[in-house]
């Protein structure tokens, strides 16, 4: 609903939500300059959780700097990690055998089914429905359950290598995660009869919070965020890297530019998630999990190299500049998130505080990953 | 004279006793609700079925201390609690448990019990504006234009009541509706066709007055961290909470005297006072089923629901009611 009433500049007061406050799941800060219930102007504010990663990517050698990219985004940490290996197995050349890959595929995919059930539901809590949020965590201690037996993590996984894996998926895995497809299938269900039919649901995010394909373009907002608004990009289609190509799946895109449509994206990604690893499971080939030929201490040529890759939240970019060195000369880390949050103060003019914070629980911000 | 005063300060301990175990022990009941809801153990640790929580937290709310922020208004951040509180349990002694259980039955208790309910709003307003919060502020805004919107069509489905009752006496409202559920005023009579719609008004402005979910928009903590009494700790964050509970038994007992007959059983047999705590307790059942099945409203949709559809609504059905009390 965009502004109904005349907005009075004059007659305004600033509203700090956060860097403590339930909505912002973290410790992001939001300056609002309020009228009454309405947005007149607002900025974020970032900085609470910088760690300097960035720095630390110059400081380590490569393979030092690996366990820092899953401290970046905590609910999909897998697709950071993968981002990494994937650009500095490209630069040094390093092959990676096509077990590796597909296990890679699977666990990544699990984790954005992972990522996205959770942000399913604190989104819902967002909106005041606290129920959900049990019934996605239920769903999501299998997935988390499966990979710590893998990665030996529940969240911060540190499972890629160069070349290949920390080591290679048992049976146990497999069978679990041949269960959980069907299971996770009919939960989708239970949760789009239980939420997405529900009116009051549809109410809070139909025609709320309209964000163009155009402002998706300005911002530089990649993922779920940009396919809501009609964009069809998804890294995994558009620049295809790791086995993603050998996989039949389908990119969710919805025109509608609402909440609703960025919800909509998620719980049809999760459908397609669910496709990558049963098909995944089925082609899954014997053979070595880590590279033969590998450097014992890895030395990128003199270059500059980028890397994307699909997270869970959208494009991220790691760029590596070498210098020939044990690490690198310049790392510069592109995270989805970081753009797709500057999206929130033009979007959020004239809306309700209400409608606005049910807007930032869409674009599904993970802040240790803005802030880096 | 002394014993009538007896009597009086009898009844009103009764009353305030039977409000806060009921506000105690509902808060429990909801915790375990919510738990079963979300397929979670709930509180099972102090007790059998964790029955000694409520007294446990009514300790480590009264043992803390009561804090009051700096540049809050100091009277009314103190006096919002109790007067949260007190109006509820005033409530309490209008109501006939059965025809012979009430603290003081009186003429007018439908009004009585309206005022009372009226002063709920004020208390959030005070409590807003004493904590000199933006959020409260924000928040008890939000709850008084709720609490005013709503009690407008809550007030027009009781006086549809009213008429075909001829009496604001809740005791003779009851007994009007005696002698099994056709007789109960939620079925559709020959004067008032449209009561079943009356009924489902008055439950959801019953909803809405006592500000719990869907229609929590007064402590929405998504939005507004904890909403009016985000400044209270202590026994002041205690008695809102107590008072909320309180509010849900008077709502609840208001529609079981309005609708459901009171202490009437369905089939005609034994009416007594188990009849009336069953029928309360099962709408407060749904109460807590709601709220933990539903995500919260906007403030416009609970406005607009409220002036845009309800008020219509019971206006027309009161209209109607007057018409065909004046033909038959």
């Amino acid at each position: 609903m965009s502004a109904p009433i005349q907005l009075r500049p004059d007659e305004t007061f600033i509203l700090n939500v956060g860097p403590q406050h339930p909505a912002t799941h973290g410790v992001l800060r939001v300056k609002m300059q309020m009228d009454g219930e309405y947005i007149v102007k607002s900025e974020t504010v970032l900085g609470y959780v910088h760690r300097m990663h960035e720095k630390m990517g110059e400081n380590r050698t490569y393979a030092q700097f690996l366990p820092n990219l899953s401290r970046l985004d905590y609910l999909g940490a897998l697709g950071y990690t993968h981002g990494h290996v994937l650009a500095i197995e490209r630069a040094a050349g390093i092959e990676v055998p096509e077990r590796a890959e597909y296990i890679r595929a699977i666990t990544v995919e699990l984790n954005r089914v992972a990522s996205h059930l959770f942000w399913f539901g604190a989104f819902v809590m967002d909106l005041g429905g606290f129920s959900p949020l049990m019934y996605a965590i239920q769903d999501r201690e299998h997935i988390l359950d499966m990979l710590e037996a893998v990665t030996g993590a529940r969240l911060t996984y540190c499972y890629y290598r160069f070349g290949g894996l920390y080591n290679d998926v048992d049976d146990n895995f497999i069978e679990a995660a041949k269960r959980f497809i069907p299971r996770m299938r009919k939960s989708l269900k239970k949760y789009d009869a239980l939420v997405t039919g529900n009116i009051i649901f549809r109410k809070r995010l139909e025609g709320i919070a309209p964000v163009s394909a155009e402002m998706c373009r300005k911002y530089g907002a990649t993922g779920p965020v940009a396919r809501g608004s009609g964009i069809n990009f998804d890294v995994r289609k558009n620049e295809p890297y790791s086995v993603y190509p050998e996989f039949d799946f389908d990119i969710p895109v919805y025109h509608e530019c609402d909440s609703l449509a960025r919800y909509r994206v998620r719980m049809d990604e999760m459908e397609q998630s669910l496709r990558i690893i049963e098909q995944g499971l089925e082609k899954l080939p014997d053979g070595p999990f880590m590279a033969e030929k590998k450097p014992k201490t890895i030395k990128l040529p003199v270059g500059d190299y980028y890397q994307a890759v699909e997270t869970a939240r959208g494009s991220f970019g790691i760029r590596i500049v070498s210098d020939g060195d044990k690490n690198a000369y310049r790392l510069k880390l592109r995270s989805p998130t970081y753009s797709n949050m500057h999206l929130f103060d033009e979007a959020c003019e004239g809306m309700l505080i209400m409608d606005a914070l049910a807007f930032m629980g869409s674009l599904d911000l993970v802040i240790p990953e803005i802030d880096r | 004279m002394s014993l009538t005063l007896l009597n009086v300060i009898v009844a009103v301990v009764i009353a305030i006793a039977f409000a806060a175990v009921n506000a105690a022990y509902l808060v429990w009941a909801e915790r375990r609700g919510a738990a079963r809801i979300q397929r979670r153990p709930g509180p099972n640790i102090n007790g059998p079925f964790g029955l000694l929580q409520p007294p446990l937290d009514g300790i480590k709310l009264m043992t803390k201390q009561l804090m009051i922020p700096g540049g809050a208004d100091k009277i009314l951040f103190m006096v919002a609690p109790v007067l949260a509180m007190a109006p509820a349990i005033m409530s309490f002694v209008t109501i006939p448990f059965s025809a012979g259980i009430a603290a003081h039955n009186m003429e007018l208790g439908v009004l009585v019990i309206f005022a009372f309910a009226s002063m709920g709003a004020m208390a959030i307003l005070f409590a807003g504006w004493g904590s000199r919060n933006k959020y409260s502020v924000m928040a008890s805004v939000r709850a008084v234009s709720q609490n005013v919107s709503y009690e407008i069509p809550m007030l027009i489905t009781a006086i549809t009541v009213v008429m075909t009752t001829g009496s604001m006496d809740l005791k003779a409202i009851s007994m009007a509706q005696s002698g099994g559920f056709w007789h109960w005023n939620i079925f559709p009579s020959l004067h008032s066709p449209l009561m079943p719609i009356s009924f489902i008004i008055f439950f959801i402005c019953s909803l809405a007055e006592t500000n719990r979910a869907p229609f929590d928009l007064g402590e929405a903590e998504s939005e507004l961290v904890a909403g009016f009494h985000t400044e209270y700790g202590s026994m002041g964050f205690g008695l809102f909470f107590m008072g909320e509970y309180a509010n849900i038994v008077i709502g609840a007992s208001l529609t079981t005297i309005l609708f459901l007959g009171g202490w009437d059983c369905p089939f005609g047999m034994f009416p007594g006072v188990w009849w009336f705590l069953l029928k309360i307790y099962l709408l407060i059942a749904t109460f807590i089923w709601i709220r933990w099945t539903f995500p919260r409203t906007t403030i416009y949709g609970l406005l607009n629901l409220s002036w845009k559809i309800l008020i219509p609504i019971s206006l027309f059905n009161l209209l109607l009611t007057a018409g065909l009390l004046k033909v038959f």
